[in-house]
């Protein structure tokens, strides 16, 4: 099988670790407060929309929240390496995909991570600051955050099936070989 | 102005692998914020009810309690430090100066928000009365309970960070800080500090205390809580 270009191994690594990253410290940022509220905002008292059968962890978000900054930049500007790199080389085809592939692949670049990202930010009073519409987008702060968890949720769906079908199709079979298996 | 941003006031680091990503995040939330825009702010009836009052809910210092029976009557409010007139402020002094009421979001890190009205004074205008020198860059707030935390000019001087006394139209209550606590609006719960006892204007953060800018950073806290 051929193989993808060096870039675009890499660049994928890159992103797999920052994902693994944020999964890993997005639990630990959860933990600290795992009810979920819809609208502008939401606490102890009030009614949660959901709330999730874990105790509470109030110790993990120091480190927590360090590496899933850290994941977040280095998803975005790895990423935006890859996007940029990959319309200049006129990457992007889709010949090689199903289009069950093709379905997944965008929804998770242009509509799953956008939107993790965007109501991640929406959750920044800094950001919001300067960008209140934000707000207006999502429906309130704690209606992003119920957004952020489903878009994250999503995100770890994709990850476990894409992992078990590249093993299974023999795409991967070390960590920088990724091949490209022609349909 | 971005280099200059960055080169005034980069966040005190903690010495790990975490600087790179939180001094981006940094300078990109200044950048971002370069026009000084304010937080909503909101109408009275989206006041929230029953709103959390977590950690220190009522100090068990004797000095506070005997404060507190006394109405505090007898509170002072020490500003030291880079001021051309250290000033203690009573309650009293505070109240008489120009104040700010705001209905605005309190984000707490730990995922929850709540809104409520703030009642307060300006920081930026008690820094002015102490007569804060050039030089000044940070400004340091002590608590009754130990506490201590600081905030650059940048934040410092925000219009719409105040030394709040007041809470839903009321006095501020014992569970969430009386009789002052800080209102640092673009920055989550736990730079708000409660029961503020003395503020300390600084060049420098690396010779306060432990020199890592908040008393938080032991326990992992980033010091700026833009995101």
């Amino acid at each position: 099988m051929a193989r993808h270009p060096m870039l675009v191994r890499i660049t994928h690594w890159i992103n797999f670790l920052s994902f693994l990253a944020l999964a890993v410290s997005g639990v630990a940022i959860l933990i600290a407060h795992p009810r979920f509220y819809w609208g502008e905002s939401g606490y102890f008292d009030t009614p949660a929309a959901f709330e999730l059968p874990l105790a509470v962890n109030l110790d993990q978000t120091g480190w927590g929240r360090d590496l899933h900054f850290l994941g977040a930049w280095a998803i975005v500007l790895n990423g935006l390496i890859y996007v940029v790199w990959g319309l200049f080389s006129r990457h992007f085809r889709f010949d090689a995909y199903s289009s069950l592939q093709r379905f997944a692949y965008l929804c998770v670049v242009f509509a799953l991570l956008p939107v993790a990202i965007l109501t991640g930010v929406t959750m920044s009073p800094a950001i919001t600051a300067a960008y209140p519409v934000l707000f207006s987008l999502f429906g309130g702060r704690q209606s992003a955050r119920t957004i952020h968890f489903f878009a994250a949720d999503l995100l770890v769906l994709f990850l476990v099936i894409h992992v078990a079908l590249a093993i299974r199709t023999g795409v991967v079979t070390s960590m920088m070989s990724l091949r490209i298996r022609q349909q | 102005m971005l280099l200059s941003a960055c080169k005034d006031s980069l966040p005190p680091t903690f010495g790990s692998l975490f600087d790179a990503s939180n001094s981006l995040t940094f300078a990109s939330h200044r950048f971002l914020l370069r026009n000084q825009p304010l937080v909503r702010e909101f109408t009275r009836d989206k006041i929230t009810q029953n709103f959390p009052a977590i950690n220190e809910t009522n100090p068990k210092s004797d000095r506070y309690q005997k404060l507190l029976a006394g109405g505090f009557a007898e509170w002072r409010l020490p500003i030291e430090g880079l001021v051309a007139r250290p000033t203690e402020f009573s309650l009293a002094n505070l109240k008489s100066l120009p104040s700010r009421t705001q209905v605005t979001q309190h984000n707490c890190e730990q995922g929850w928000s709540a809104i409520a009205e703030w009642t307060g004074v300006p920081l930026a205008r008690v820094l002015q009365e102490a007569g804060m020198l050039p030089q000044a860059r940070y400004v340091v707030f002590h608590t009754v309970d130990g506490w201590w935390d600081s905030l650059d000019m940048f934040d410092a001087l925000h219009p719409q960070t105040l030394l709040a006394y007041g809470m839903n139209g009321g006095e501020l209550p014992v569970a969430h800080g009386a009789p002052v606590r800080l209102r640092v609006e673009r920055q989550l719960g736990y730079k708000h500090l409660k029961y503020v006892s003395r503020i300390d204007v600084t060049e420098h953060l690396d010779d306060v205390e432990d020199g890592t800018g908040a008393v938080g950073a032991a326990y992992g806290y980033s010091w700026y809580a833009g995101i």
